[in-house]
């Protein structure tokens, strides 16, 4: 049930990338390990691992004011010059700025439109080819090959692609996102299919259920703990390649406001991309593991 | 006794001849597991199916109900073949197999034949549960019940469809030995009442001569490669009946030596009394409340 090895590494790329200096709680790869576990035993010690009680809240955000009370002693004490490290106000200054002029909340707008239709078409895309890969041996030999073959090209490498066939419009950027997102929703859904307990498949046959039928019943609810997974990894990466496709070839977006801000040495601006980004990152991240709460609760 | 109705099926006969089933042996080569087994059950006949573990009465049970396929012989359902999975039969495995996402009532209704009303179905489901004495457990997952629970649940589920042949896969099991008694006469109660035809495998030979119009004894012979039916010995008593009977105990006898299990009864005792049951057989081969 477990998510494949390959992507806990990716994930944790993922974090590098687009985690701020937010230390994250609930990291996905020890996410994704817990549902493996619970996937059918007790879920107890899950809750209590990942229970709200206040001290971890307290315990969790020690680490980054720590590391802003750093950030602002290096800033204002001169340990790093103001052109590699802008002090904390300005960052909050340059927020401001760009809010009241309405950039901030358009580009977040547009950057979490990207990522959450492109989210959504790959999940979906992503499961489709799950599923039939994990069910049908004939589709496995036929399909897997070149789909790990697609898997294995780097996001930037197609974006010259996508710009190309698709223009610079959303079309391009929300297929990127999509892709990003098909290959987690792929990975861990085939490979939970193949090993869907037979005795339940069986059980579903012999009471009558076949195709579509057995696999709504039996197959896929048996999953629902490593989809679940899987769309967190996905949403991650979703993230990483909406800035890959932002930074090349874009008028608006995180990404974009990335790129402009090196370009005009606006190392404020900078920052607050990052910051935007780790915390909508944290965000939805926090949103999909509500979801996977609710959904481990009825299926798990 | 009457259930909720739900379409049905008429008990149906089953026939199995000249069965073999090989399975992969890990050294490459094939390994017989059943071999020659012929039987003819008659329609809304209960069947026992004993022997000891691993002669192959799970493999002929999935063997009826199309899951599996011999590869010689052939087994018939109201005289056509099998069908890889046929719908004519249900059946409730050696281990429950519920559905861990669904609660216990949900699981039930997995056996529900397609297309049953909903109210009926409801009702059905309901009452079954009620009968299993799973009537406080019906909103429970299968695993906040216990193993015994648990299989009562997937009797229950197999009832739910019924069906032309239900197939038990030692359906009493994991029950403790008062519950078991009290399943044994409900399995008897719904008979009566939806006259199926039931094979039923069990390992306790009191069960089989508690329920089973005829025991069949499945065993190797010494030389011979895969189990095949050593005895098939028929009870012919009227049920309900009385546990404590002494025709029932010298059958008893009988199938514990068969067995190979020492009963410590007296030597002559037993061979007398297998001796005088064997000359009555022999001479009124027909009478069935003999
Ligand atoms: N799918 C399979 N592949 C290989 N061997 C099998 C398979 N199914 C059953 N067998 C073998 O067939 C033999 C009979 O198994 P089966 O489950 O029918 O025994 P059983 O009589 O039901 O035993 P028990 O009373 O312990 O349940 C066993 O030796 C088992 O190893
Ligand atoms: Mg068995």
């Amino acid at each position: 049930m477990a998510a494949s090895p390959e992507y806990l590494t990716g994930d944790s790329v993922v974090r590098g990338g687009a985690a701020g200096p937010t230390p994250d709680p609930h990291v996905t790869g020890e996410a994704a390990a817990l549902v493996a576990v619970s996937a059918y035993g007790s879920s107890a010690v899950e809750r209590r691992r990942r229970g709200g009680t206040p001290w971890r809240w307290v315990l969790g955000a020690i680490l980054p004011a720590v590391l802003l009370a750093l950030w602002w002693a290096a800033s204002h004490l001169g340990w790093v010059p103001v052109f590699k490290l802008p002090t904390p106000e300005s960052v909050v200054l340059a927020a401001v700025d760009l809010a009241q002029r309405g950039v901030l909340w358009e580009y977040i707008g547009i950057s979490t439109q990207r990522v959450l239709l492109g989210f959504l078409i790959g999940s979906v895309v992503g499961l489709a080819l799950g599923s039939l890969v994990g069910l049908s041996r004939l589709a496995d030999s036929f399909l897997s090959p070149t789909i790990g073959a697609a898997r294995a090209v780097p996001s930037l490498a197609w974006v010259p692609l996508l710009v190309l066939y698709l223009g610079f419009g959303e079309d391009s950027k929300v297929t990127l996102v999509a892709i990003g997102a098909v290959f987690p929703v792929y990975t861990t859904v085939a490979g939970a299919l193949r090993h869907v307990d037979p005795h339940l498949v069986e059980l579903g046959r012999a009471y009558g259920f076949h195709g579509l039928r057995l696999l709504s019943a039996v197959q896929l609810p048996a999953v629902i703990p490593a989809i679940v997974s899987g769309l967190r990894l996905a949403l991650a990466q979703a993230w990483l390649f909406l800035v890959a496709a932002e930074l090349l070839g874009s008028t608006m977006g995180l990404g974009f406001l990335l790129i402009e801000s090196q370009n005009n040495g606006r190392i404020d601006r900078l920052f607050l991309a990052i910051i935007v980004l780790a915390v909508l990152g944290k965000i939805t991240d926090t949103l999909v593991g509500l979801l996977e709460r609710q959904l481990l609760k009825r299926w798990g | 006794m009457t259930l909720v109705d739900v379409s049905a099926a008429p008990a149906l006969p089953v026939r199995i001849s000249g069965v073999q089933r090989r399975f992969p042996a890990p050294d490459g080569g094939e390994r017989v597991v059943l071999r020659d087994i012929d039987l003819d059950i008659r329609p809304g006949e209960i069947v026992a199916l004993l022997g000891p573990s691993g002669c192959g009465k799970s493999t002929l049970l999935r063997l009826v109900s199309g899951l599996d396929r011999a590869d010689g012989g052939e087994v018939t359902i109201g005289g056509t073949p099998v069908a890889p999975v046929d719908q004519r039969s249900a059946v409730a495995f050696q281990e429950p197999r519920l559905l861990p996402w669904r609660s216990i009532e949900r699981n039930v209704e997995l056996g529900l034949p397609r297309g049953t009303a909903r109210q009926a179905g409801r009702a059905r489901v309901g009452e079954l549960l009620r009968l299993v004495q799973l009537g406080h457990a019906t909103g429970l997952r299968p695993r906040q019940i216990s193993g015994g629970m648990a299989q009562r649940a997937s009797l229950a589920r197999a009832l739910a469809r019924n069906p032309g042949v239900l197939l038990l896969d030692e359906p009493f099991g994991a029950l403790d030995a008062l519950t078991r008694l009290t399943m044994q006469d409900l399995l008897l109660e719904v008979h009566a009442a939806e006259p199926a035809t039931i094979i039923l495998v069990t390992h306790d030979v009191d069960e089989a001569l508690q329920l089973a119009d005829r025991i069949v004894l499945l065993g190797g012979e010494p030389g011979i490669p895969g189990a095949t039916i050593r005895r098939v010995l028929e009870v012919g008593k009227k049920r309900p009946r009385d546990r404590g009977d002494a025709q029932l105990a010298i059958l008893r006898t009988e199938l514990l030596s068969l067995l190979g299990v020492e009963t410590h009864h007296p030597e002559d005792y037993i061979t007398k009394a297998i001796k005088a049951q064997r000359a009555k057989r022999l001479a009124e081969p027909a009478g069935p409340d003999a």
